[in-house]
């Protein structure tokens, strides 16, 4: 804030406020990019997506409002309720399985040896890896034929081939492991970066007195990390209960419903079936739910 | 100060500890990267039905036949897409990030709200009323469903690059902007003489967060386009695979088309990308 512009002193008031009012119009001019783009496709989707969830959106023929007829529709449908619990139980497990994993990693790759910088590269890759890419690679691994790439592995282990995504009860942990070897390697990183934050000498002062290396990780390593945590933590859940391209892609909810989450049943229900009233309503919940989380997550931290 | 003090685990440098690392090492990069090469290596494997870690006939085929399918056409699209929706991107954010950071006036303070607030409005959220908004863009009346238009132009504006622009163009000493406008500088001059060749940093970050972002995208093209001339690759995936001409073999051809881009631009901008990922999380 400090480098902003001192107002100037106005000296002829008669020739400065046609050029003061130019002066103001300044900011907005370069404002108005930005502000036109986030207008049209932010918040008129924003403000449309709320009044259509208490509608009954026809298309040419005009709209009807039907109160709050959408919502109670949704929470009575059944396969908005178990998207919910899927998008819960992935978002939970997806979220705390990347940051202990993370961790883990993290603790690993620590260090300025060029040999770590470079494991630390090779192990971020899925991070910059199109969702999509990840989707059709990890659909290849699963595949469920006796010579698929991971049934292959479990043979010499002397286990029977597995169905993963095509198994009912396999599925939706097997869309987690995805997510979790998707997102562990960015929470490494950000961890890797608080750990250079923490202070050195607390871990010579547990050294001196002959703190196990456990206890350094618990009492030292771990609440240094609070903040960091807390931040990985909010964005991962938020970005669990959005989740879309990864199930989309990997199993379009199947088998069975056993993976449909939130947003491929909005998707469905308003793209396939065309019915955009009701999922405008499923698409306020999840905006709702977000909110809440986000918002949530920062008091508590305050 | 001991070496077992200098990180968490603290691992010292004897041999014990350098043998741990080293099976270590190998192990993350064979669970993170490896199935990256398995893609990579069945990509190049003719008649691949499976992914194949060791290529028993070393070839072009499935890249010959993605071709046939018109990946190229996707992969073209793609960058149009990238391409346009960057630019747009860079520009709309630097323009925003230097009213944000350098001017005081009054809606200030609310449009930083507002610059926030998208950045909690997921575009998922959005996806059916934008799909409308798309079909009859408001006061000018277009139809963007089916072109490339409808993916770029609501990619234009993004939070996070306005927010870095802004973070860094409040860095810039104003003693430096006033010494310019004594010398008789216009608002012009000032940004984009001044300001602006002062944050190349900040044009890296936004640069490769920004291509990486539009790279990814999924869902908005997928509403977007109304037939497979207007797929980008991503999406053009998920349909090639329902082809039953298409083996495992060209689907990874194709993939790793797609991932090319991206990786390439991670390896080249490291720096930049780090800069980034730490600012961006802080931020939250």
């Amino acid at each position: 804030m400090a480098t902003s512009i001192a107002p100037r002193p106005v000296t002829a008031p008669r020739v400065a406020v046609p050029r003061l009012r130019g002066r103001a119009l300044v900011p907005w001019l370069f404002l108005a990019p930005a502000i036109v783009l986030f207008l049209v496709f932010k918040f008129v989707p924003m403000f449309q997506a709320v009044v259509m969830s208490f509608q009954d959106v026809r298309p040419y023929l005009g709209n009807v409002g039907v109160g709050g007829r959408n919502y109670t529709g949704l929470v009575q449908s059944s396969g908005f309720l178990s998207a919910v619990g899927n998008t819960v139980v992935l978002a939970v497990g997806q979220t705390v399985g990347a940051l202990v994993v993370g961790f883990v990693l993290a603790l690993l790759v620590e260090g300025q040896a060029r040999s770590l910088a470079f494991v630390r590269s090779a192990a971020f890759l899925p991070v910059v890896v199109p969702v999509a890419v990840v989707a059709e690679l990890w659909r290849a691994l699963y595949s469920p034929s006796p010579d698929g790439p991971f049934n292959e592995i479990i043979a010499l282990f002397g286990a029977l081939p597995q169905g993963y995504l095509n198994d009912p009860g396999q599925s939706l942990l097997s869309v987690m492991a995805v997510g979790i070897w998707r997102d562990a390697p960015y929470d490494m990183m950000i961890i890797v970066a608080g750990l250079v934050g923490i202070d050195r000498t607390l871990y010579e002062a547990a050294d001196i007195d002959g703190a196990s290396r456990w206890r350094r990780i618990f009492h030292v390593t771990l609440p240094g990390l609070r903040p960091v945590i807390a931040i990985l933590l909010t964005l991962a859940a938020v970005r669990g209960l959005r989740v879309f391209t990864e199930v989309f892609a990997l199993t379009n909810g199947g088998p069975n419903g056993t993976t449909e989450v939130l947003m491929t049943f909005i998707y469905k229900v308003g793209f396939e079936q065309n019915r955009l009233g009701l999922a405008s309503a499923g698409a306020v919940v999840l905006f709702l739910a977000t909110l809440v989380l986000t918002l949530g997550v920062r008091a508590v931290r305050r | 100060m001991s070496a077992s003090s200098d990180t968490a685990l603290g691992l010292t440098d004897g041999r014990g500890s350098r043998a741990v690392r080293l099976v270590i090492g190998i192990v993350l990069v064979v669970v993170f990267a490896g199935p990256l090469l398995a893609m990579t290596v069945t990509a190049f494997s003719d008649g691949a039905g499976g992914l194949v870690l060791w290529p028993e006939e070393l070839g072009l085929e499935n890249f010959r036949i993605a071709v046939d399918l018109d990946v190229l056409r996707y992969l073209g699209n793609s960058f149009v897409v990238v391409g346009g929706a960057l630019l747009l991107q860079v520009a709309v954010s630097v323009f925003a990030g230097y009213a944000l950071a350098r001017k005081r006036f009054r809606g200030a303070a609310f449009v930083m709200v507002a610059v926030l607030a998208t950045m909690m409005l997921p575009e998922e959220v959005l996806a059916i009323p934008l799909s409308l908004v798309l079909a009859d863009v408001p006061v000018i009346h277009v139809n963007l469903i089916g072109s490339l238009a409808g993916v770029i132009f609501p990619l234009g504006a993004w939070g996070f690059s306005i927010l870095v622009m802004t973070e860094f163009m409040r860095e810039v000493p104003v003693e430096l902007e006033e010494a310019a406008r004594l010398d008789g500088a216009g608002e012009w001059t000032v940004f984009s003489r001044i300001i602006l060749p002062l944050c190349k940093p900040a044009l890296g970050v936004i640069g490769v967060f920004g291509f990486t972002m539009i790279w990814d995208q999924y869902l908005l093209p997928l509403i977007v386009s109304d037939d497979a001339s207007t797929y980008t690759l991503p999406i053009a995936l998920r349909s090639l695979r329902t082809d039953p001409d298409v083996t495992v073999g060209v689907l990874m051809a194709s993939s790793l088309l797609a991932l090319l881009p991206s990786v390439l631009v991670f390896l080249f901008f490291q720096r930049s990308f780090a800069r980034g990922l730490t600012a961006g999380a802080l931020k939250g």
